[in-house]
């Protein structure tokens, strides 16, 4: 079966992002293909690499990019969703002037069509809220 | 066509279970995830809710919550994340009751 799962909430703030990471790593070992995970929302973020949590907490950012590295997975952070709460990478930063990038390992910025087309690419859509 | 509901509000802070159950059909798949799982707490007011509804519950989400087996109404089905994925495979389709 193949799979796109939307993340909509923050790490830390709500269990959405535990429970989707969870469920895409429960597809994968039972040999499902992820199409896509796309972070929607407060979802977004889940992708900045300057969070650091306490050494005994979960750090939900490096285990999704954990997981994507050995996964190959597409990690798709929206773009408006991004800009609005200072989600950076190169491209992002350049276009709108700004000093520094966040991203983290294995995220890359898009648009909301990557959400569309995962729809319709993958056998389910599975969406994580609040 | 048969879907997968997945509620994850607790029934004692929104009505989102209730509303799940009032739009499920026959074939139609009920999965109580996150805060969802409080309403198979026994002697619990929102228990009625599901009367007569095949309800499944996600185990590690009953655990963070301290809910025991021995504390659960009867009849509930529990499922580790790689028995929701079967559930997602078995549906049509999924609807997240957020």
């Amino acid at each position: 079966m193949k799979l796109t799962v939307q993340v909509n909430e923050g790490p830390y703030q709500h269990q959405a992002s535990d429970s989707a990471y969870h469920f895409t790593k429960a597809a994968l070992e039972k040999g499902h293909e992820i199409f896509r995970v796309f972070f929607y929302h407060d979802g977004v973020n889940n992708g900045t690499r300057l969070t650091t949590p306490p050494q005994d907490d979960r750090n939900v950012v490096a285990r999704w990019s954990e997981l994507a590295e050995k996964n190959d997975l597409d990690l798709v952070i929206c773009v408006a969703a991004a800009q609005r709460r200072g989600i950076v990478d190169e491209g992002e930063a350049e276009r709108n002037g700004k000093d520094a990038t966040n991203i983290a390992p294995g995220f890359r910025i898009s648009g909301l069509g990557q959400l569309i087309e995962g729809g319709i690419q993958s056998d389910r859509l599975v969406v994580f809220g609040d | 066509m048969s879907i997968l509901h997945i509620v994850n509000k607790s029934p004692y802070e929104r009505n989102s279970v209730a509303l799940a159950v009032d739009y499920m059909r026959d074939g139609d798949t009920l999965l109580l995830i996150e805060d969802a799982v409080y309403t198979v707490m026994q002697g619990g007011k929102a228990a009625s809710i599901i009367d007569g509804q095949k309800a499944i519950v996600l185990g590690p989400d009953l655990a963070a919550r301290g809910i025991a087996k021995e504390k659960m109404i009867d009849g509930v089905e529990v499922v580790d994340y790689a028995g929701f994925v079967d559930l997602v495979e078995a549906s049509d389709k999924t609807q997240s009751w957020l």
